[in-house]
């Protein structure tokens, strides 16, 4: 077991399978020599040469269609977006030519594709730079979307997408790179679609995902202080969506809480709580609620960003009121 | 060419009797740019187009029988009936479709293209698009990439005057396409499309420079669709005599007069596989028309690959 952050797992995950399969591929913007923006890639352009490691112009269609067109003739490539906010200006190449081809071409191709881009905001870097967009591409069938939180996640699951063969929207977070976690040693891989139980409890279910991973552990252990055992449920993958541990933990608390860092109108939230009121309507004990960001283009002003983010004094409170505490 | 030309008055046929669903774009009057293209490149070359795909499809090797199947959604159809008209396509061909939203394309030929150089095989990729592609995002962000990495790319810009309904001079800042490839840098030449030998010559010329490794070539092939952009187009932006100029320098009555001029007694040859084709083309509509429906379950097929743990 070592401890690592979420880049050096990031990090460790590509250069172990780039070193076993001489098909993976990088691309994307300052990638190469300058080392990554957020220097995952950092000594991957020494090591593996400029054909590996291939730094791109300011062009996120062609990073992504570049990808697909490589992925289809047998490469598999990761493109890098720098953050999510670019990935609009791809959105075409992702949604409508990575989470198509695949079954418009009836099996035919495959597209064993990554692209990486971290998502979030509360960086101070205003509207256009920190939305957290991720259940919008979590709509289409085809797409796979996946978002860990910690650093064995983070390793396990990029391995794992590094070794499938369908296209894989994988969401980091900007402000979660330094994150340190323990990392099992050795070959490790997490699968794309399960959920996992973060932490055991009785009383109420908090489910999230991402960055607000740590907030909600935070507020279970708030909560833990004033005798209210909260389970933690992390996501980890949005589509497809394995709600089975979600389910199996409401039909025991018989409440839940959904934390998500986007908007709440037709978000992840909405998403879990709809399949809960259908899948478990009879165990719920009060109606799901739902802690996401304020339904505001996200301000530069420190103080407002804060307010409009959700947080772990939002999380508890939000708990004790499906508690009626 | 003649075969594409009878498939595509097929299609429209059967458009019109409800037996195609969706958009149809004929391409009536470019035949001599898909095969021209077609019989410059090898094996191990690489071809993606637009949505105006049958006649490139044909040209590539697809069978009629497997287009008219696609088109009607049949089981037997190159998609199994998924894709449909603008969707067709033939890995095994080096064929990667038919994509149908415009320039969409272009980006995954650069894609392609990166996956031959760095594999270091020998082939080449020629990407196909019409004048209108010219003018979104995709088109730029491609050809740039393309030249910055040095890909062996043929960018084959089929110029046929129109995007939609919109003439070239009232969409675009510059007239002639290659002009947009100079502002790249980029090697490029442009041919006469309804002559299939100058197709032809273009297309060899423009395949071994990509190959040489000197990065990739564009080409405009100035040609003319004869009929509507789709089968919905009321075609109020063009006169009837313009399409008559057009109409007479038909690739194939041209090429018809070629031959004939070449050597004393081909006319027959060429009745005899006109007659060929007409058997051809029925017999396909025949195998497509009688071919069955996709089954339920191929509703739920292919979201995702079957091999979650492969490597490839």
């Amino acid at each position: 077991m070592a401890t690592l952050t979420v880049r050096e797992a990031l990090s460790q995950a590509l250069w172990e399978e780039m070193e076993s399969n001489p098909k993976i591929i990088l691309l994307g913007e300052e990638i190469g020599v300058w080392g990554g923006t957020y220097a995952v890639t950092r000594g991957f352009h020494e090591h593996f040469g400029a054909e590996r490691v291939r730094d791109t112009p300011i062009s996120e269609s062609a990073i992504v269609g570049a990808a697909i067109g490589a992925a289809m003739t047998g490469l598999r490539p990761v493109a890098e977006l720098m953050t999510i906010n670019f990935a609009f200006s791809a959105f075409d190449m992702i949604v409508n030519q990575a989470a198509k081809l695949h079954y418009m071409f009836n099996g035919q191709v495959n597209l064993p594709l990554i692209i990486r881009t971290p998502s979030g905001g509360g960086r101070q870097l205003g509207a256009t730079h920190s939305q957290t967009p991720d259940a919008i591409f979590a709509h289409f069938p085809g797409l796979r979307v996946v978002a860990p939180a910690t650093p064995r996640d983070s390793k396990g699951m990029l391995k794992q997408a590094l070794r499938q063969n369908d296209p894989v929207l994988f969401i980091e977070n900007a402000t979660l790179y330094q994150q340190r976690g323990d990392v099992p040693d050795g070959d490790l891989t997490v699968p794309l679609d399960k959920s996992v139980l973060a932490r055991e409890g009785k009383d109420v279910t908090l489910v999230t995902y991402s960055k607000m991973y740590y907030a909600t552990m935070k507020a279970a252990e708030a909560l833990a202080a004033e005798g209210i055992q909260a389970e933690v449920i992390d996501l980890r993958c949005l589509r497809p969506l394995d709600m089975q541990p979600v389910v199996e933990s409401v039909k025991k608390t018989n409440r839940a809480v959904v934390v998500e860092e986007g908007w709440m109108s037709y978000g992840v939230g909405a998403e879990v709580s709809a399949r809960l009121h259908s899948e478990c309507f009879d165990y719920l004990d009060a109606p799901v609620k739902r802690v996401a960001q304020s339904e505001v283009p996200l301000p530069y002003n420190k103080r407002l960003e804060q307010m409009a983010l959700p947080d772990q004094e939002k999380i508890v409170r939000a708990a004790k009121e499906v508690l009626y505490v | 060419m003649v075969a594409i030309r009878r498939l595509e008055e097929k299609s429209a046929e059967l458009y019109q009797q409800g037996k195609i669903g969706g958009f149809l774009h004929l391409y009536i009057g470019q035949e001599a740019v898909a095969v021209g293209m077609a019989a410059a490149i090898t094996k191990r070359d690489h071809v993606i187009t637009a949505y105006r795909d049958h006649g490139v499809a044909y040209s590539v090797g697809m069978s009629a029988k497997v287009i008219f199947a696609e088109m009607m959604g049949k089981a037997s159809g190159c998609s199994g009936g998924k894709g449909g008209s603008m969707h067709l396509v033939d890995p095994k061909l080096n064929f990667w479709g038919g994509h149908a939203i415009v320039g969409s394309h272009l980006p995954l030929a650069a894609g392609i293209a990166t996956s031959l150089q760095y594999q270091k095989l020998d082939g080449v990729v020629v990407c196909m698009f019409g004048d209108g592609a010219t003018n979104i995002g995709y088109f730029h962000e491609a050809l740039n990439l393309s030249k910055v990495w040095k890909l062996p790319v043929v960018w084959l810009c089929e110029n046929n005057n129109y995007g939609m309904g919109t003439a070239v001079d009232r969409a675009s800042a510059v007239h002639s396409m290659c002009q947009k490839a100079e502002g790249y840098g980029m090697a490029n030449a442009c041919v006469d499309g309804m002559d299939l030998e100058a197709v032809f010559a273009g297309v060899t010329n423009a395949a071994a420079q990509a190959r040489s490794g000197a990065g990739p070539f564009f080409l405009e092939v100035q040609t003319y669709r004869f009929r509507g952009h789709s089968m919905g187009d009321p075609e109020r932006y063009r006169s009837s005599e313009e399409i008559k100029k057009w109409q007479d320098g038909d690739p194939i009555t041209a090429l018809r007069k070629i031959i004939v001029s070449k050597r004393m007694g081909l006319e027959a040859d060429l009745d005899a596989l006109d007659r060929e084709v007409e058997v051809e083309i029925a017999a396909a509509v025949q195998f497509a028309e009688e071919s069955p429906e996709p089954a339920d379950e191929a509703l739920w097929q292919h979201v995702y690959s079957q091999s979650p743990n492969g490597r490839a």
